[in-house]
């Protein structure tokens, strides 16, 4: 069902965060497209995405997809990222039970699924907590 | 405005984890049953629309449109699959309804069809996850369960609703599918064995999820000169339906809380129908998980928005409430197998209109109305039947 190409071709929007910003209605969304996914206008303009944001909301996945079987239990998330963007993700470096609303989390490369056994490793952007300073 | 369209057949097989039926099986049991409730001979069918989810990836067998006219020895006559994730039967159903309203076909069936058990738990939990945007949700590893829980955490957090409140829905469906002969849990649940239910992709527990299931139900429709010369003592009008779209996925919707598309199908079918919430006796809302439920009677226009609970708590759901709700069990409890789940929902509409829901009876029900949802909402379906004296 995957292949080489089809990972490749999301490279730059799944990667770089690439989004997109309506010029219309200044809906800001992920990945990007040509058209706005609220209010349908064409005049649509590729944006990179910031990389820090917080967890909206969260679940825990206990029984995953075959292509996560292993790595339950999981956090996937919507993190709203300090632009407003909501973009769907898993949170790692964290145990489940310590994600919260209102985490403060950053993007990572992380590993996500594989293509069986000689298929390719897919990557993706992940979101961990940010560790404060101070 | 068209012809009037009529449900004159209707036959489905019960639910269940069916080892010794194939899929092909099933809806070809569901459609001879339909035909023959009807009174009709198979040659009467002019075209065939099936629902089925997923069954390229499940079963490797697409195409079902030409297997199931096969199977039923119609070869020739009209024949495809209609695909919109979980509400794949609703839509199936609408395809047939506006092929005879546009006087093209004067007898059709509507078929919904799934077997979800011929494949493990977690390939039945990717193929129900490809109703979502493969490459950006689905590849980060989203259960539609998941899906669920972020509608449900927000619901809750909104609105200040606890889950206790909501987990009732699943006792509701429990309670009135134990009567009824086609449901794949026939027994009553407590609201304390749902609460204390593992949990699948938290909040949502395994009692407050619809089980997986294999199933196919299947609809005779006619036009208006073609029912009559049947003869019925009752004829049930299928009088509206509605079809709409959300965009597909959560994280682009402004709200979480809110079905966009059952709020446009709804307005679409009730014009259609010509009737207004008020006239409707009788539902059938596509709680897949308990909190969906309650969203549904709000987005219907039954309750108001972080209220649709309050008619679960009030007994208002109830057979003999004011808004009589899955009176033979719902997705929960009847089941949802999952292209076929629109198509139930009408069975059991047009179940309750003639008098035939045994000890779910709803006294004097005229209007009812069933709403099947694909996706997270992606795609809803609101089809509105109407007991004509």
């Amino acid at each position: 069902m995957r292949s080489v190409p089809r990972v490749w071709r999301e490279r730059v929007t799944k990667y770089r965060l690439i989004g997109g910003a309506c010029k219309d209605c200044g809906k800001t969304f992920y990945p990007y497209r040509r058209s706005c996914p609220v209010c349908g206008s064409d005049n649509v303009e590729p944006r990179k995405l910031p990389e820090t944001g917080v967890v909206e909301t969260f679940s825990i996945v206990r029984s995953p997809p075959t292509e996560f079987v292993g790595q339950a239990p999981y956090v996937v998330a919507l993190v709203r990222l300090d632009d407003g963007t909501l973009v769907p993700a898993q949170i790692t470096d964290v145990e489940p039970d310590e994600v919260h609303e209102g985490m403060r989390v950053e993007a990572v490369l992380r590993r996500y699924r594989e293509q069986g056994e000689k298929g390719i490793i897919e990557y993706g952007i992940k979101f961990r907590p940010v560790i404060s300073n101070e | 405005m068209g012809n009037r369209v009529f449900i004159v057949g209707v036959g489905a097989t019960k639910i269940d984890e069916h080892w010794d039926l194939s899929l092909r099986d099933l809806m070809t049991e569901a459609s001879r049953k339909a035909i023959q409730d009807a009174g009709l001979s198979k040659r009467d069918v002019e075209a065939v629309f099936v629902g089925n989810m997923s069954s390229g990836y499940l079963q490797g067998q697409e195409h079902l449109g030409s297997l199931l006219a096969t199977w039923l020895g119609i070869p020739g006559v009209a024949a495809h699959k209609v695909e919109a994730a979980c509400a794949s039967g609703g839509a199936a159903v609408h395809s047939a309804y506006l092929a005879v309203k546009s006087g093209v076909y004067d007898c059709v069936l509507a078929v919904g069809a799934e077997k979800l058990t011929d494949a493990t738990t977690s390939d039945a939990t990717s193929a129900l996850m490809m109703a979502e945007d493969q490459e950006y949700v689905a590849f980060a590893g989203f259960s539609f369960v998941a899906l669920n829980a972020l509608v449900y955490r927000t619901y809750m957090k909104k609105f200040g609703v606890k889950q206790e409140d909501i987990a009732l829905f699943a006792v509701h469906d429990h309670k009135y599918a134990a009567n009824n002969p086609l449901a794949q849990f026939p027994k009553p649940v407590t609201l304390d064995e749902v609460l204390r239910s593992p949990p699948v992709a938290d909040p949502i527990r395994l009692l407050e999820s619809a089980p997986l299931g294999d199933g196919s139900a299947a609809l005779v429709l006619c036009s208006e000169e073609k029912a009559k010369r049947i003869g019925k003592d009752i004829l049930i009008e299928l009088a509206g339906s509605g079809l709409a779209t959300d965009i597909l996925s959560l994280h682009d919707r402004p709200d979480l809380t809110t079905l966009a598309a059952t709020v446009k199908a709804k307005s679409s079918a009730f014009k259609q129908a010509g009737i207004e919430s008020k006239d409707v006796d009788l539902l059938e809302v596509h709680d897949a998980f308990t909190v969906l439920g309650v969203i549904h009677l709000e987005d219907l226009g039954f309750a108001r928005k972080g209220e649709g609970w309050k008619l679960l708590k009030e007994g208002q759901l109830e057979r003999d409430g004011d808004l009589p709700t899955n009176t033979m069990g719902g997705l929960k409890a009847r089941g949802h197998p999952v292209g076929a789940t629109g198509v139930y929902q009408v069975y059991d509409l047009v179940t309750q209109l003639r008098g035939e829901a045994g000890a779910n009876q709803v006294p004097d029900a005229e209007i009812g109305l069933a709403q099947n949802v694909g996706g997270v909402g992606g795609t809803v379906v609101v089809n509105i039947v109407r007991r004509v004296r």
